[in-house]
C-alpha cells in the first residue's frame, strides 16, 4: 500500500507530493524528544539541588520557595513546555523530529501557525491517556494520514522531511560533465552504499554502471576487475580531479 | 546535439544557482523582516525553481537531484506563503476581537454548563444532607476527621505550605482541570459533562458536609475571594468543551474533521484567556483565601472585583475594545 501523501499546490502549477510520516517515524521522533527533555529537566534539577544544598541530598534540608521557583518549576517547565516552545521556534520541528526526518505541516503543506501548534500540544493531555500515549498511538494507527487527536484538532500532519538530498546539488560538480547525469546520480548512490552492499551485489552493480559510463572498458576487462579496482574506477569517474 | 549533451548543458547552466539554494533558503527562513526587493527576489527564485523542477522531473525522474529540487521548492513555498509575523497586532486582535466573539457565540452553552454545575452542586448538597455517609466517597478520611472535630482543612494551610508554593500548585492544578474539561469534549461532549457534573457534585457535597458541622460559613469565607472566577472559568472551559462535542454531533463544515478543527481552534483561544485568569485565581487562593486575618468584606470585594476583571477580559473591554453604539432605526 502506498504511503499517504499530501499535495502542496503551487500557483506555478508545479505541485509537490509530501509523504506523510508513519507511526514508526512519529514514535521515533517522540522517543528522542522525550529523552532530550527528560535529560535537560533532570540535569537542571540535579544542578539546582547541588547548588542549593551543596550536594545531591535533601536530608536535613528544608526546600523553601526559592528552591521551588529556581529549581523545580524551571525543571517542570523544560519538561512540559519543550514541545510547544520548540515547535513554534523551529517552525514545526524539534531536535527529535529533525533526527527522525519528520516535520509538522498544515494540511495544505504550509508551516503551521503558533495557534495551531499550541492546540496540537494542548491535546497531548488526551492523547497521552491512559498511559504511554495509548490514545494518540491508536488514533495514529487507525487514521488514514496517521494523525493523533491533537493533529486532528490543529489541522496538522507529520511529513517526512529528510535533508540528505541537500548534498545532491554539491555533487553536481564540473568534474561530472562527461557523465550522463542519470548515471552520475546512480554512481553516487552506489558509492555511498558501497560498504553496506554485499560483495556480489556491489560487483554486479558497479560493472553494470561502469559499462554505461566508461566506454573505454570492454566487457572482458570489466569482468576481470576486482572489488578494489572497480572502486577506484568509480572514484576516478566521480572525482577525476582528485584521482588524476 | 544529443539528448544527453542537451541535458548536460542544461544542468551546467543551472548548477551554480542550485548550489546557492540551501544558504539562500536558510537566510530567507531565519530573517522575517525582508525588504520588498528581497521578497521579489524570492518570488523570482520560486518561479525559476518551479521551471527547473518541472524539467528535472521529465529528464531525471526519481533522481536525487529532482528530490532535492522538490525539497527546496517545498521549503521556499512554505517561506513565501507563511503568515505575516506581527505578534503585537495578532495578540491585540485575539484579546480585543476574537475571544469576545467566541464568548458571544458560546453564550447559550455557557448558560447550560453553568446550570449543569449549579444543579450538580445542588444534587451533591442534597445527597450528602440526606445520606451523610456518602461523604466518604468524595473526601479523604483526614479531611472528614478534621471537619468532624470542628476544623476546616484550609485552616493552618499557610503554616504547612508557603503561599508561593501553594499558589503555583493550585494554579497548575486548576489549569489542568480546565484544559481537561475542554479536551474531553471530544467524546461528543460527554467527557465535559462528566467533569463539570463531578466538580459541581463535590462542591455541593462539601458544603453540605461542612454545614452539618457548622463550618459552611468558614468554607464560604475561604471560597469567596477566588471562587467567583475559578468556578466561572471551569464553566467557560466546559462550554468550550461542549463546542467540540457539538462540532462532532452537528458539523458546521463539510466534514466532521474540519468542523472539529474549527471548534478546537476557537476553544483553544478561549482557553488561553481562561489559563491567564486562573493564574490570578491561584495567587488569590494561595495568598489571600487561607489567611484568616482577611475579613469577609475584603474577600467579597476581591472576589467580585476579579469577577468584573474577568467580564472585562471576556468582552474585550479590558484590552481596549471600544463600545460600538448600534444605530437605532428611527
Amino acid at each position: 500500500m502506498a504511503a499517504p501523501q499530501v499535495t502542496l499546490q503551487s500557483i506555478t502549477g508545479v505541485d509537490v507530493e509530501l509523504r506523510v510520516a508513519g507511526v514508526g517515524s512519529r514514535s521515533f521522533a517522540f522517543v528522542i524528544d522525550w529523552h532530550i527533555r527528560l535529560i535537560l529537566a533532570f540535569s537542571w534539577g540535579l544542578l539546582g539541588t547541588f547548588i542549593s544544598f551543596g550536594g545531591l541530598t535533601l536530608a536535613g534540608a528544608e526546600p523553601g520557595p526559592s528552591f521551588m521557583f529556581v529549581v523545580l518549576l524551571p525543571a517542570l517547565g523544560i519538561y512540559f513546555l519543550y514541545h510547544p516552545v520548540l515547535e513554534i521556534a523551529m517552525h514545526g520541528s524539534t531536535p527529535g523530529k529533525r533526527m527522525a526526518g519528520v516535520r509538522i505541516v498544515t494540511r495544505t503543506g504550509d508551516i503551521p501557525g503558533a495557534g495551531a501548534l499550541l492546540v496540537r500540544n494542548l491535546f497531548r493531555l488526551l492523547d497521552s491517556l491512559p498511559f504511554a500515549y495509548l490514545i494518540g498511538l491508536s488514533t495514529a494507527l487507525f487514521t488514514a494520514q496517521h494523525v493523533r487527536i491533537g493533529d486532528l484538532a490543529a489541522g496538522t500532519l507529520l511529513i517526512l522531511d529528510d535533508n540528505k538530498h541537500d548534498k545532491s546539488f554539491a555533487r553536481l560538480t564540473s568534474a561530472h560533465r562527461s557523465l550522463d547525469p542519470r548515471v552520475a546520480d546512480l554512481l553516487h548512490e552506489l558509492s555511498e552504499r558501497w560498504a553496506q552492499l554485499e560483495e556480489p551485489t556491489r560487483l554486479e552493480l558497479a560493472r553494470s554502471l561502469l559499462a554505461r559510463a566508461d566506454k573505454t572498458l570492454t566487457p572482458s576487462e570489466l569482468d576481470g576487475l576486482n572489488s578494489a579496482e572497480l572502486w577506484q574506477r568509480l572514484q576516478a569517474l566521480l572525482h577525476p580531479a582528485q584521482t588524476s | 546535439m544529443s539528448a544527453e549533451a542537451g541535458m548536460q548543458a542544461w544542468l551546467e547552466s543551472r548548477v551554480e544557482t542550485w548550489r546557492q539554494l540551501t544558504p539562500q533558503l536558510n537566510a530567507l527562513e531565519r530573517n522575517r523582516d525582508h525588504s520588498a526587493a528581497e521578497a521579489l527576489q524570492a518570488i523570482e527564485l520560486y518561479r525559476a525553481l518551479g521551471r527547473d523542477l518541472s524539467i528535472a522531473r521529465r529528464i531525471l525522474p526519481g533522481s536525487r537531484v529532482t528530490q532535492a529540487l522538490e525539497r527546496s521548492y517545498a521549503k521556499l513555498h512554505a517561506i513565501i506563503y507563511r503568515k505575516p509575523h506581527d505578534w503585537r497586532a495578532r495578540t491585540a486582535m485575539l484579546f480585543r476581537v476574537e475571544i469576545p466573539e467566541i464568548v458571544s457565540e458560546l453564550r447559550v452553552a455557557i448558560l447550560w454548563v453553568s446550570l449543569l454545575f449549579v444543579l450538580s452542586a445542588g444534587a451533591g448538597f442534597w445527597l450528602v444532607s440526606r445520606y451523610p455517609e456518602l461523604i466518604s466517597l468524595l473526601a479523604s478520611e483526614q479531611m472528614i476527621n478534621g471537619v468532624e472535630s470542628g476544623r476546616l482543612w484550609t485552616e493552618g494551610l499557610l503554616n504547612v505550605t508557603p503561599s508561593s508554593v501553594l499558589s503555583v500548585s493550585i494554579l497548575s492544578n486548576n489549569i489542568a482541570v480546565s484544559l481537561m474539561a475542554f479536551c474531553v469534549g471530544v467524546f461528543f461532549g460527554l467527557g465535559t459533562f462528566y467533569i463539570i457534573a463531578t466538580n459541581g457534585l463535590m462542591l455541593g457535597a462539601m458544603f453540605a458536609f461542612t454545614h452539618q458541622h457548622g463550618l459552611a460559613g468558614e468554607l464560604l469565607k475561604f471560597v469567596t475571594a477566588h471562587g467567583v472566577v475559578e468556578l466561572s472559568v471551569i464553566c467557560l472551559a466546559g462550554a468550550a468543551g461542549t463546542m467540540l462535542g457539538e462540532a462532532l454531533i452537528r458539523p458546521t463544515h463539510a466534514t466532521r474533521r474540519e468542523s472539529f478543527q474549527h471548534a478546537a481552534s476557537k476553544g483553544g483561544r478561549l482557553l488561553l484567556l481562561c489559563a491567564l485568569l486562573l493564574v490570578g485565581c491561584g495567587f488569590i487562593e494561595g495568598y489571600l483565601s487561607p489567611d484568616p486575618s482577611f475579613p469577609m468584606a475584603s474577600r467579597v470585594v476581591v472576589g467580585f472585583g476579579y469577577g468584573l476583571v474577568m467580564i472585562g477580559a471576556l468582552t474585550g473591554h479590558l484590552f481596549g475594545r471600544r463600545f460600538i453604539k448600534r444605530a437605532v432605526a428611527s
